[in-house]
């Protein structure tokens, strides 16, 4: 049962990703490719109905990872508590930013919740990268099932007790602003999907240069990967279907550029959310059965089975669960087929 | 060590007690905003129509407030109440994991139908959303009384080897007796705070002189929903809730009556300050015998007081439980005097010509907000040193490795962002009411177009 919701976990935050994501994205650039108030109002409506239900991804995973694993619920939200919290008030900001913006004419008020919504998604977008970072490289968790993660530690911070890394170190920086990359791409491809104009033209010529940049961020972490974390590609190694998740990453990464120069939008945008998806799930099922390792010691890491809830608790919560998130899939997709199609200038 | 306890305490308390404030407003609203839809519809009444786009556009701005507070809740479980989520994680996990999943999902994805999508799926499409926004909205809300009826009296767990609880039985956690009166209890509360502001906006319409006609839809929609929850939000649910605590948590009752003696015939203190240091309560005013009678029906019943329980039994601050109880209690009564007075002109025809009770209704807007705060803080305070109560006590469970000076970093960050909200939100809203629900909505929020 544990290895179960452990893959709906997963399933989540790789929904959480894909979608939300887009929103991040147009949030990253905002300002780049909107230029007037007409053309922003553009952006924002193509996320304005959906990014609340994007959001409900994460709060879904988070209450999921709340029953089936409380203790690395527990664990880990404790231990970082810093990060974490910022990373609520980015969320507020930039929630408030997309809604009131519109409230007001007057050019300051929208100038500055325009600022908000892009400075807050970019950094929300960073910081989920520097998070996935950490869970990758792993964090100073003892026998006493318990850490308390710095946000950084070296140049003239002192070093952390136990010379243990921060949040923010050189590896989780380069992921973080891997993240930050993929979603800019996914953000220019969303937006050239669902705009036209003067809007569509600088989003589409803004994704090549973009796919680039996450093309050589994402290899730069790929590498990076294997040595701060070598149990993933031992477990490859051990177990060659989860190197199916990497290698289907590759087929959408390279798939999206090529949809996106032949003018299919839509299908370029589902190329690269499958990408963002299916990188979430290497990351996911290069660690399984870990869910948290330790960088003080491999073997105190915390499995799936360490973690995880009663089989009978979680047999309870399969029989909700699976019925209640298809029908939230199912809002999801009927809520974005009514609003589909182009979004006109203003 | 103390200190940290105390500022998580806190922490937890100041963000939640800010976050309730917009969802009783969400929940009050979404009855009233379905209920005017479809009688327009029944009815073939634009006007009711008109009403309820006024209030959804406010009810927009309130479910985002309520959106962008709620998410550090199910965070704040983890962060800084970790040996809690470790303890109960396999139980309240799930009723709070339910409440995403059966209610976020829906209230999220038909809130963008109801607010923008008219011009898409029609005007029964707009109310059929607006019913499922509806059930969305008391859906959440029966998720999150379900956790807390659950610390508050927990049933359908087992205690797991390692000392943690495990979930026994959905259906009792989701039957427990405790739910099924605190929730109708709190949704009657969410009912008023959201009748209380549509009266009140209509009454201010009508002293104005302004929008005459919707005024009176919304004074006649606030008055008739206020009165009926007014009522039932004291009897039977407030009722039966007193009795559930008189039986189960019978030091938390003496706490909320300020009752330091226990004996037959207890009286019923409506006014008087606790002396926790003397046992006793100053400046009293007291009906005799009758705390015996509301609890156990009879004059002479006998009614345990604090002193029938050791100090370290009673909850952390006795004074805190007894106020916030009274003013619930006090101000719940009055809200009957007001709605019924309220009904009753209306009935005869004369609310909209009478200034003084529209002045009235005017007035009362802001304290529904502060009888359900109250209230909450009589349960949350009275179920204190207990987290899960007879199970669990609160010191056990907060984050042991987050010092006090991480809880008061983010504590004050709160503090400062949420006022930064709070003002926007009041100039916000207060933009929409002095627009008013003219037939030309003002640009809309993110998906004009």
């Amino acid at each position: 049962m544990g290895t179960l919701f452990f893959c709906f976990v997963a399933l989540l935050l790789a929904g959480y990703v894909a979608l939300d994501g887009y929103d991040l994205g147009a949030g990253i650039l905002h300002l780049r490719v909107a230029r007037d108030d007409a053309e922003r109002r553009q952006v924002l409506a193509t996320i304005g109905p959906l990014w609340d239900g994007n959001e409900v991804y994460l709060v879904a995973a988070g209450g999921t990872l709340f029953f089936a694993f409380p203790l690395l619920y527990a664990v880990s939200f404790s231990g970082f508590y810093l990060p974490l919290m910022i990373a609520l008030w980015l969320l507020m900001g930039r929630g408030v930013a997309i809604e009131l913006r519109n409230h007001l004419e007057a050019a300051p008020w929208r100038q500055f919740f325009d600022a908000v919504f892009s400075l807050s998604s970019g950094l929300l977008g960073f910081f989920l990268g520097v998070a996935l970072g950490n869970v990758v490289r792993g964090v100073p968790l003892g026998s006493d099932r318990v850490f308390l993660q710095p946000l950084w530690s070296g140049v003239g911070a002192g070093q952390a007790a136990g010379g243990a890394a921060g949040v923010i170190d050189p590896y989780t920086a380069l992921v973080g602003a891997t993240a930050f990359a993929v979603l800019a791409e996914h953000g220019a491809l969303w937006i050239a999907h669902r705009t036209e104009g003067p809007v569509r033209e600088r989003a589409r010529a803004l994704a090549p240069r973009l796919w680039a940049i996450s093309l050589a961020l994402t290899v730069g972490t790929s590498v990076a990967t294997f040595f701060v974390q070598p149990h993933i590609p031992q477990a490859m190694a051990a177990g060659p279907w989860r190197a199916a998740f990497p290698a289907a990453a590759v087929l959408a990464c390279l798939g999206a550029p090529l949809l996106h120069l032949r003018g299919r939008d839509g299908a370029a945008f589902a190329a690269w959310s499958a990408f963002l998806a299916l990188l979430l799930a290497t990351a996911a099922f290069g660690l399984y059965p870990w869910v948290l390792p330790s960088s003080i010691d491999p073997a105190l890491s915390l499995t799936v089975e360490q973690a995880q809830a009663a089989d009978a608790s979680l047999r309870t919560g399969a029989a909700w669960w699976v019925p209640g998130v298809a029908l939230g899939i199912g809002y999801t997709v009927y809520v974005h087929r009514c609003f589909s199609g182009r979004v006109p200038r203003g | 060590m103390g200190d940290a306890l105390f500022l998580h305490r806190l922490h937890f308390g100041f963000t939640i007690t800010f976050h309730y404030l917009f969802p009783q407003l969400t929940m009050g609203l979404a009855l009233l905003v379905a209920v005017l839809e479809v009688t327009s519809l029944a009815r073939r009444d634009d006007r009711l129509h008109q009403a309820a786009r006024f209030w959804t556009r406010i009810f927009g701005v309130n479910f985002l407030f309520g959106v962008v507070t709620g998410i550090p809740m199910e965070f704040q479980f983890g962060t800084s109440w970790a040996g809690f989520s470790r303890y109960a994680g396999g139980v309240i996990g799930q009723t709070l994991a339910l409440e995403g999943v059966f209610a976020f999902f829906l209230e999220s994805s038909f809130l963008g139908l109801v607010l923008y999508g008219e011009g898409r799926i029609g005007r029964r499409g707009v109310t059929a959303a607006a019913v499922l926004l509806f059930l969305g909205s008391w859906l959440s809300g029966f998720f999150i009384v379900a956790t807390h009826a659950f610390m508050e009296h927990p049933v359908g767990y087992r205690i797991s080897p390692d000392g943690t609880l495990a979930l026994a039985s959905l259906w009792q956690v989701l039957s427990n007796p405790w739910l099924r009166w605190e929730f109708p209890h709190v949704m009657m509360g969410a009912v008023q705070t959201g009748a209380f502001a549509m009266a009140g906006t209509g009454a201010f319409y009508l002293l104005l002189g302004r929008h005459l006609e919707q005024a009176r839809i919304f004074v006649r929609t606030g008055v008739v929903a206020g009165a009926v929850a007014s009522v039932l939000q004291i009897a039977p649910t407030g009722d039966v809730q007193g009795r559930l605590v008189a039986e189960h948590q019978p030091v938390a009752l003496a706490a909320l009556e300020g009752l330091f003696e226990s004996g037959p015939g207890a009286p019923l203190a409506l006014v008087g300050q606790p002396d926790v240091e003397r046992r006793r309560l100053d400046n009293p005013i007291l009906v005799p015998y009758a705390l015996s009678f509301l609890t156990y029906r009879r004059w002479m019943a006998e009614v345990k007081g604090l002193d029938a329980f050791p100090v370290e039994e009673w909850p952390s601050s006795v004074p805190l439980v007894y106020y916030a109880y009274h003013v619930m209690v006090g101000l719940g009564t009055l809200f009957i005097a007001v709605m019924l007075s309220a009904a009753w002109l209306l009935a005869r025809g004369a609310l909209f010509r009478s200034r003084a009770m529209l002045w009235v209704l005017l007035l009362a807007v802001p304290f529904p907000y502060v009888a359900n705060t109250a209230g909450w803080f009589a349960a949350e305070a009275g179920r204190q040193r207990w987290l899960v109560y007879g199970l669990f006590r609160t010191a056990d469970g907060v984050s042991r490795q987050v010092s006090s000076g991480n809880a008061l970093f983010t504590l004050l960050g709160f503090m400062g962002m949420y006022a930064l909200l709070a003002i926007v939100f009041l100039f916000v809203v207060g933009r929409e009411i002095a627009h008013g629900p003219a037939p030309e909505p003002p640009a809309p929020a993110a998906a004009t177009r």
